[in-house]
């Protein structure tokens, strides 16, 4: 029977689509920005890694060590640099100065690095499998993949609720002219919790960029993912972000398995079906 | 240390939105001092608690704090100098607990007798709820943490912003009757209320805002309430 396997991929990798969406919440939910450029920004991320692993001849998770701390350098700056400038009573003006960025980044890849699709090459830990049952296989670098989503989602729930700096971010997100009184720099509290954003997609841009080819185009879909995970989930829930990540997994995966044309339209599908019963989402955050 | 008062404003200007809501008002709160801003609703108290936090940037004039010019200080830097407020209608973080909402205050590390302890012992029924969410407080019991919370930032000088705003009277005469264990550390204090009674009682000095400006000043035990009374309504 194959329906576990489906169900164990697609569950795998929810966790890759859980850090997609991570990143946006975050982002939301402190300075209710909606970033159109993020999916774009897991793309760049990727690039980033071809570039480490090219030039040092990196293996492509040890570029991590590079990639992330570019990715949230990138971050910090963004938001000092033009996204601040953006934030006000108006959701709209960083709506579309993140579209604007968005289609930047594409074109940009697309000169730098033409439309060809890439991948990363892990080496050997990419055919490595584990025999689990009988007729159940595990691959070890989606198994990877989603410890490290788990452990990246522990660590951000332990980063809000349990330091100064996430309890800073909470305060920002619940009133910012009072943090302002409380001594928070929201502009800088704004930068630090992009440059966490970004870093949290660098990780997750180069899981990707190791499963799956990529090419400069595809970001607009990471996007699409992250949103449905996250309203799957429940908007401001770091557990529940994942469990979005999964549910949208595993009916891509089941969708897949019916008729592989169904693979999008299944999560959608889904999506769209929790949406119109439960449009808070399975696991919202309890309201103050 | 400073020759001058704790905080001097001279003559500014300050809009709220739009709206010019304080017109060439100049005030004095010496170190230790307790001012109150009394007034009518919409005659501007609110606007210049602000200025001075730093929230709002009044557009002419000038606002010294220990003879340094914060004017155009934002206000996480004026916090950082020693301003703290207290804003009307308490604003607590309601997704953060009790604690979490003192520790915010702190979390400049301004050197100063507050602590989490000294706060507790201030107001204890802050311990026994201090794992609680802020919403979950009653409305006094909110008060004191919004108290709490900006003492914790060590101030020199604490704003407080009608904090008998829609409290029972006895939980207000409970929270005024602590006001002199907070000024006894050598902290000084503007309040603004539209309870005249209380202002009178706290405070050495009283300043009536009537439309954006002043109109009556003078030490508290010398104000009749037939000279409040005109310049609060101005009849």
């Amino acid at each position: 029977m194959q329906w576990p396997n489906v169900i164990l991929q697609g569950v795998l990798i929810g966790g890759l689509y859980a850090m997609f969406a991570a990143g946006l919440s975050l982002i939301f939910g402190v300075m209710r920005l909606v970033n159109i450029a993020h999916g774009d920004l897991i793309v760049l991320a990727a690039y980033v890694s071809l570039m480490a692993t090219q030039a040092f001849g990196m293996d492509p998770l040890t570029s991590l060590v590079l990639v992330v701390p570019i990715m949230a350098l990138v971050g910090y700056a963004l938001q000092r640099g033009l996204l601040n400038f953006t934030l006000g009573d108006d959701l709209l003006p960083p709506l579309l100065v993140t579209f604007g960025l968005s289609v930047i980044i594409q074109n940009g890849l697309l000169e730098l690095f033409t439309a060809d699709s890439r991948k990363l090459q892990a080496g050997a830990i990419e055919i490595q499998t584990f025999q689990l049952a009988q007729t159940l296989w595990i691959g070890a670098l989606p198994l990877i993949q989603f410890a490290v989503a788990v452990a990246v989602i522990a660590g951000l729930q332990l980063l809000f609720y349990r330091t100064a700096f996430g309890r800073a971010l909470r305060a920002t997100s619940d009133d910012q002219s009072v943090a302002q009184l409380m001594g928070l720099d929201t502009r800088h509290i704004f930068a630090m919790a992009m440059a966490l954003s970004l870093a949290v997609i660098a990780v997750a841009g180069v899981f990707l960029a190791v499963r799956a080819n990529f090419d400069p185009a595809i970001g607009p879909a990471r996007l699409i993912f992250a949103f449905e995970a996250v309203i799957i989930g429940g908007l401001g829930s770091m557990w529940g972000t994942l469990a979005g990540g999964i549910i949208l997994g595993v009916s891509q995966a089941i969708g897949a398995q019916i008729d592989p044309g169904w693979q999008l339209l299944a999560g959608h599908i889904v999506f769209l079906a929790i949406l119109a019963v439960r449009p808070q989402g399975l696991f919202p955050k309890v309201s103050g | 240390m400073p020759d001058g008062p704790l905080l001097k404003i001279s003559a500014i200007d300050a809009f709220y939105g739009d709206f010019q809501a304080i017109f060439g008002v100049s005030l004095d709160v010496g170190i230790a001092q307790v001012v109150a801003v009394i007034g009518a609703n919409g005659a501007g108290k609110s606007t210049l608690l602000n200025c001075i936090a730093g929230l709002v940037h009044p557009s002419a004039g000038e606002i010294l704090f220990e003879d340094v010019a914060t004017t155009n200080t934002p206000a996480f830097e004026a916090q950082k100098r020693g301003i703290a407020l207290v804003p009307e209608g308490r604003r607590l973080f309601p997704s953060l607990t009790v604690e979490e909402n003192l520790l915010i205050g702190g979390q400049s590390r301004r050197a100063g007798p507050w602590t989490l302890a000294r706060v507790y012992e201030l107001f204890p029924v802050l311990a026994e709820r201090r794992n609680l969410p802020a919403p979950a407080l009653s409305g006094g019991q909110q008060q004191m943490a919004a108290i709490g919370r900006a003492l914790m930032g060590n101030p020199r000088l604490l704003l407080c912003d009608e904090i008998s705003l829609g409290l029972a009277p006895i939980v207000v005469r409970d929270i005024y009757s602590r006001l002199p264990q907070i000024t006894a550390e050598g902290l000084s204090l503007i309040i603004v209320e539209q309870d005249i009674v209380q202002a009178l009682h706290a405070a050495s000095h009283v300043y009536c805002l009537q439309e954006g400006r002043v109109a009556l000043q003078g030490a508290a035990r010398d104000l009749t309430r037939e000279k409040i009374s005109a310049a609060y309504f101005g009849v």
